[in-house]
């Protein structure tokens, strides 16, 4: 302990010290470094260059695709049909309103009230809830959105059971309220990781806090208000950026509807795979891509200004 | 403390709301529990006569279905080899080594993994895979998830790297070790929880994906559990009730043991901070 600094301190000035030389150290980080340009910075940048183009996936156009200038976001923006359903701009604010309702709205808060809860509930309560929570959040996909097929179908499915048991009429609700269904099922997707972000942050403070509202006879809602939120607050955001995120650029509703009926449920993920590989517009699918990348850098932003200001990392 | 009587209502109150979402969180997913274990299953809700376990027989009676699963497993694997090795080699280096503009190479990194998303960059990197003349194969499955997953992991492991005193290795080099063997003999052992909780979510993030193997792969030969469990469709396009649960049981058991074994060891809070 006493000797360290002594031997370790001329030494760095004879030797310049470092652990790893700065040969070792490039050495060390390039084949992360050449996987991490090749498959994603490559691409950030390619993306860019096709959507200035017309290329296409099979055609004349797939090999020698031509300069077409702003032509594909002319026509993603084009005025006349931009609100029409199955067009660039009626899926945009899609978008908007799924990120909206099921992830600041649904995941958050239902996040929020399950934290608080599992807080003060008997511990076998905690994790029969937190099992199923996380269940929905950890299986893959694939499963989750087969188990929702199967959950939501009209004739059989375990949800109108449940409503016709109750003596409310079932419904067909992947034809009838298709958007509201991918909002609930992102919801139930997602709202573990708000748990587990604001349960963590939530027990990072200090039980004394809660011991003296206790005794000054605060209720759980008091408390709630006036210790528990505001000194999460750093973590609120850092949840909202995150799972805003995550809710833009997700693709598992496309697993339960194929982004219809109709085009009602077609994210802008969705939309962007419809485009390039079932209308085989890569052009054009490129421009989408641009699109969702930029308002990623924008929260990506936020998030790291946010990051570098105070570090909210838990 | 004893508690009031409003108060022990309030507990008994909270007690029964979160034992109620818990409920709800369950619903969709009970049918799983039956299912697959029913020879007879259909999408309701019904308690198996009898149990059994013969659609667990057909799925391994069918030689696509486990030819899919191994490729999930090829994939998985490789792509976590490379994730776990390429991270860690990085990791330490922008730990432990003073290579000039470290930080300018953090922050872009960060950046671009949260920009550059599979749903956004599709197009390119089936251009770029495509160009590379891997087109639907394992690998190009495996280097795309490499390529996305490492940024994250690299972060995962330079925290973890740095909260590790640079005193072990430095006492290693000054017994007269090169700095290579002081990151294989010395670093490597003690960072090694920090790697399987890297490998563990890398494999469960390939596993579990969908769209990059969906876009990349054409052959059945090479598809994933993920993409060929919609095989079990019949022409008409509904599904083998049967097959696909027993399926998708099979393919989620990996993913649930690898969660259990986190939490277990780590405890569940820092695998919930690190899933992408």
């Amino acid at each position: 302990m006493t000797t360290e600094p002594i031997t370790s301190k001329p030494r760095r000035k004879v030797r310049n010290f470092s652990l790893l030389s700065n040969r070792a150290g490039a050495a060390f980080m390039l084949p992360a470094g050449l996987l991490v340009s090749v498959f994603v910075i490559v691409p950030f940048f390619w993306v860019i260059f096709v959507s200035f183009t017309n290329r296409t996936l099979i055609g004349r156009t797939a090999l020698n695709p031509e300069f077409v200038g702003l032509g594909n976001y002319l026509a993603l923006f084009d005025p006349a049909t931009f609100f029409q359903r199955g067009q660039f701009g009626f899926s945009l604010i899609l978008t908007t309103q799924f990120v909206l309702a099921s992830a600041l709205i649904g995941q958050a808060l239902l996040g929020l009230l399950l934290a608080w809860l599992i807080q003060t509930v008997p511990p076998w309560v905690k994790r029969i809830t937190e099992t199923f929570v996380i269940a929905a959040w950890i299986l893959p996909e694939v499963v989750i959105g087969f188990a929702w097929f199967a959950f939501l179908d009209r004739d059989q499915g375990t949800l109108n059971a449940l409503l016709t048991g109750f003596g409310l009429p079932p419904g067909d609700f992947l034809l009838e309220q298709p958007f509201w269904v991918i909002v609930v099922f992102n919801t139930w997707r997602g709202a573990a990781f708000s748990m587990m972000l604001f349960n963590s942050a939530f027990s990072s403070i200090p039980p004394s806090y809660f011991q003296a509202a206790d005794v000054a006879g605060a209720s759980s809602w008091q408390k709630f208000r006036d210790i528990g939120l505001p000194l999460i607050r750093g973590h609120i955001v850092t949840d909202l950026i995150l799972i805003t995120m995550w809710t833009f650029n997700t693709f598992t509703p496309f697993l339960l509807t194929n982004g219809g009926p109709s085009y009602r449920t077609e994210l802008v993920s969705i939309y962007n795979y419809r485009v390039a590989f079932q209308d085989f517009q890569f052009g054009k699918g490129a421009a989408v891509g641009v699109i969702m990348m930029l308002i990623n850098l924008a929260f990506a932003l936020v998030y790291l200004s946010l990051g570098r200001k105070k570090a909210p990392k838990s | 403390m004893k508690l009031t009587l409003p108060a022990y209502v309030g507990r008994i109150a909270f007690s029964a709301l979160a034992a109620l979402i818990g409920a709800i969180f369950a619903l969709p997913l009970i049918w799983f529990i039956f299912a697959p274990f029913n020879a007879r299953a259909e999408l309701g809700l019904a308690i198996p006569d009898p149990w059994t376990l013969s659609n667990f027989a057909t799925v391994f009676g069918n030689s696509y279905a486990v030819q899919a699963l191994w490729n999930s497993f090829i994939q998985a694997t490789g792509g976590v080899i490379l994730v776990g090795a390429a991270a860690t080699l990085a990791a330490y280096a922008l730990s432990r080594s003073s290579v000039p503009g470290k930080g300018a190479v953090t922050y872009t990194l960060l950046l671009f993994s949260s920009v550059v998303s599979g749903s956004a960059a599709m197009v390119p990197i089936f251009l770029i895979v495509s160009a590379m003349g891997i087109m639907d194969t394992h690998i190009a499955v495996i280097l795309t998830f490499a390529g996305g997953l490492l940024p994250t992991a690299m972060f995962i492991l330079r925290d973890f790297i740095d909260s590790i005193p640079k005193s072990y290795e430095e006492s290693a080099m000054v017994a007269g070790a090169s700095p290579v063997q002081a990151f294989f003999d010395v670093a490597l052992p003690v960072i090694r929880p920090g790697i399987v909780v890297v490998v563990v979510w890398a494999f469960v993030n390939i596993w579990g994906s969908f769209l990059i193997p969906f876009i990349l792969l054409r052959s059945s030969d090479n598809m994933p559990a993920s993409v060929a469990i919609y095989s079990f469709y019949s022409e008409a396009g509904t599904p083998i009730v049967t097959l696909l649960a027993a399926y998708a049981l099979i393919y989620s058991l990996p993913v649930v043991a690898l969660y259990l074994f986190v939490s277990w060891k780590f405890g569940f809070r820092f695998f919930g901070g690190i899933k992408a």
